[in-house]
């Protein structure tokens, strides 16, 4: 037993390491401030095949892992949310669903160009009236001839809105079961098709050079070969897809957890008070161990859920524990480390307001901690709330 | 053009992020800890990967001498493509100087009959700069050293050197050695492919003795250069801060030729 690295995995972890101070470092504080989707930086994670890291060759892959996936995630955020979050949806939301579920003629058609970076997929699960409750879907789906067509707003939706964005996988009602319950399916959209509208993007309190909007499907149809796995099968699906990426979110919360971490480190060896480095005080120095035990756990935490998922054991209740402390671990470090910059951990310009911004959301996105409360008190047997 | 063979010198060098230590007794550079690929010789292996492509067939050998075995650095460069990897590794080559190095490396290049050696200008922690051109006359080799572009064809190398005033072209027999300069150009990141491949790549590990260099004549014993002493680096001074008074682009024009820079 060893939760240490395979020189392999090491290797990749370093790579992304060296990327993330070489190429995203220098220019994302400015890309950030003016909200600009970085698509040069999404062409050179590309070229490395980040995008392709957990898919076989066949597809365009790396022939990696989930858990390698999740290792670059966490390199990544270490220096930005953004990145990160623009490589997790790209390859969790947007490639997944379709490696999962989709015919071999639907993965032919996609998959190359989602693994090279070269197009960016959505997921379009939350709507307007709600994200946690999925399974109250208002976006519906019919049949007319060889087409769905789709109506139904959705929210928030990561890389919906790109100039590289290939499509989207929405989730819509398409019928109703003999209890009259929703059946839910999965139907991929390609960009542009008439009647998908994307609105102009979020105004964020962070993640800003993420791009998120919301999308209109107003008599948006599609041809009926576009449905995504199971007809009805939509809910049980995206369940799964969520399960991978908290696993994936929890990693890029370490990561910016242990930016917090390497941000505070350093100031504390420079800045000086009263005579003295702030390193030298007690004070900052438990913050700073707290700091660093909260990530190492969470770390630990990731880890081991990714390495269930990459083994094919359960790993449902360790993804929703991972998430919960991970989120957890990187809101409490970006206060602190905030805390411990004094007044430049408060400007925009600074990484570490930068994590202070970014932190939050990680609390929210692919299930709140609430939801991964709930998760978890199911998965310990408890009832399910009426 | 034929199949070619190029072989990149790598060294591999503590990680420049990590704070530095030097040995109390021998004034060098404490090397205990993980090593990596030297960041000048990244340079040095992305020409030698594209030189062999444009060749249309070829093949990068990478050649390294490092303490105990070290092949992470060596990893990393496969990961990016090149084929195989010699590594010279013997508790006898502590304390070498630049010339005990060159004359092992040499030793090494000779077996991989190579058609272009590629070394980076200088290394990074060493910064002696005499090493590839100590190679070249070892292995006896033209040598050519700043280069910024390399062309193949017929036999020849055709390199494009950088001076201070510009560049200057230059055109030498095969096979030779080159030195290129940091950032000519782009080092490529390995990918995950990449890395796994590197795997199952060869990496010859030789003892000074498997290449039939006499004892004595390299590593300590060998060295003919001896680090005396060392002082801390002046502190660097404080900058002189022009404040625009509609003038400053005339007086820093003036502080730029009092210092012969323009
Ligand atoms: C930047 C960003 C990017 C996003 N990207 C995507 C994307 O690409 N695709 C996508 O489909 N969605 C995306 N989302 C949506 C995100 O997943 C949802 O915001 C999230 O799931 C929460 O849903 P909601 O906002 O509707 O909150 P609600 O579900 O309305 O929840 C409101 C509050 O009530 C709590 N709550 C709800 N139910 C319960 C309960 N039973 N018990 C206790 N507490 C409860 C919640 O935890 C929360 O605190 C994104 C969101 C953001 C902000």
């Amino acid at each position: 037993m060893s939760t240490s690295l395979s020189p392999e995995q090491e290797e990749l972890r370093a790579t992304v390491e060296r990327f993330a101070r070489n190429e995203v470092a220098p220019v994302i504080a400015k890309l950030y401030e003016q909200e600009e989707f970085p698509y040069d930086i999404v062409a050179a994670m590309g070229r490395m095949g980040l995008f392709g890291l957990p898919f076989p060759e066949e597809y365009g892959g790396m022939g990696g892992d989930y858990f390698a996936f999740c290792l670059a995630l966490e390199e990544l955020a270490r220096v930005d949310s953004s990145v990160a979050i623009t490589l997790e949806a790209g390859v969790s939301l947007g490639a997944m669903p379709i490696f999962r579920f989709g015919t071999e003629e639907q993965k032919r058609e996609w998959l190359p160009r989602l693994c090279a970076g070269t197009m960016l997929g959505a997921f379009g699960l939350t709507e307007p009236g709600g994200g946690s409750d999925a399974g109250a879907t208002r976006t519906t789906a019919h049949r007319d001839g060889d087409e769905w067509v789709l109506n139904g707003t959705k929210a928030f939706i990561t890389n919906s809105g790109t100039e590289i964005t290939g499509l989207v996988t929405a989730t819509a009602v398409t019928g109703r079961d003999h209890e009259g319950r929703p059946r839910i399916s999965s139907i991929i959209v390609p960009a542009g098709t008439p009647g998908l509208t994307v609105a102009k993007k979020y105004s964020k309190v962070g993640w800003s050079s993420s791009d998120t909007h919301e999308l209109a499907f107003d008599d948006c149809r599609v041809p009926a070969a576009n449905l995504l796995g199971e007809e009805g099968r939509g809910y049980a699906q995206f369940l799964r897809i969520l399960d991978e990426g908290r696993v994936a979110v929890a990693a890029m919360s370490v990561g910016l957890a242990q930016g917090c971490v390497d941000e505070s480190l350093r100031y504390m060896g420079e800045r000086e008070a009263f005579g003295r480095r702030i390193g030298e005080y007690q004070a900052l120095q438990f913050k700073l161990a707290d700091m660093e035990a909260r990530t190492h756990v969470a770390r630990l935490a990731w880890r081991d859920a990714a390495a269930r998922l990459t083994e094919g054991r359960p790993f449902k209740k360790e993804a929703a524990v991972a998430k919960l402390v991970a989120s957890d671990a990187a809101m409490v470090n970006a206060r602190e480390a905030t805390q411990i910059f004094g007044g430049y951990g408060f400007m925009n310009d600074s990484p570490v307001g930068r994590f202070y911004r970014d932190a939050k959301i990680l609390e929210i996105g692919e299930g709140t901690s609430e939801v991964q409360r709930m998760v978890i008190a199911q998965a310990m047997g408890l009832p399910r709330p009426h | 053009m034929r199949f070619m063979n190029v072989v990149v010198c790598v060294k591999q060098i503590p990680d420049p992020a990590a704070p530095a230590r030097l040995d109390p007794s021998t004034w060098t550079l404490e090397r205990e800890g993980k090593l990596i690929l030297d960041e000048s010789d990244s340079y040095g292996v992305e020409m030698g990967l594209q030189l062999a492509d444009q060749a249309g067939g070829g093949e990068v050998t990478l050649v390294s001498m490092a303490p105990r075995n070290e092949t992470s650095g060596l990893r990393t460069a496969l990961a990016m493509g090149a084929a195989r990897a010699i590594l010279v590794s013997d508790p006898v080559l502590g304390g070498s100087d630049a010339l005990g190095t060159a004359k092992v490396l040499a030793a090494a290049i000779r077996r991989a009959e190579p058609d272009l050696v590629v070394a980076a200008t200088e290394s990074t922690d060493g910064y002696t700069g005499t090493l590839p051109v100590q190679l070249a006359e070892l292995l006896g080799f033209p040598s050519v050293t700043f280069v910024k572009k390399v062309t193949v064809g017929d036999g020849k190398v055709h390199v494009e050197r950088q001076t201070e005033a510009g560049f200057d072209e230059v055109e030498t027999p095969l096979p030779a050695v080159i030195t290129v300069t940091a950032g000519v150009v782009e080092p490529r990141y390995p990918s995950f492919k990449g890395i796994m491949a590197a795997k199952g790549k060869p990496v010859d590990q030789l003892t000074v003795a498997d290449l039939g260099l006499p004892e004595g004549s390299v590593g300590a014993a060998g060295a003919r250069q001896e680090v005396v002493s060392v002082e801390p680096a002046e502190s660097r001074k404080a900058g002189e801060i022009i404040v625009d008074e509609g003038d400053a682009h005339t007086r820093i024009v003036a502080y730029l030729e009092q210092l012969k820079v323009i």
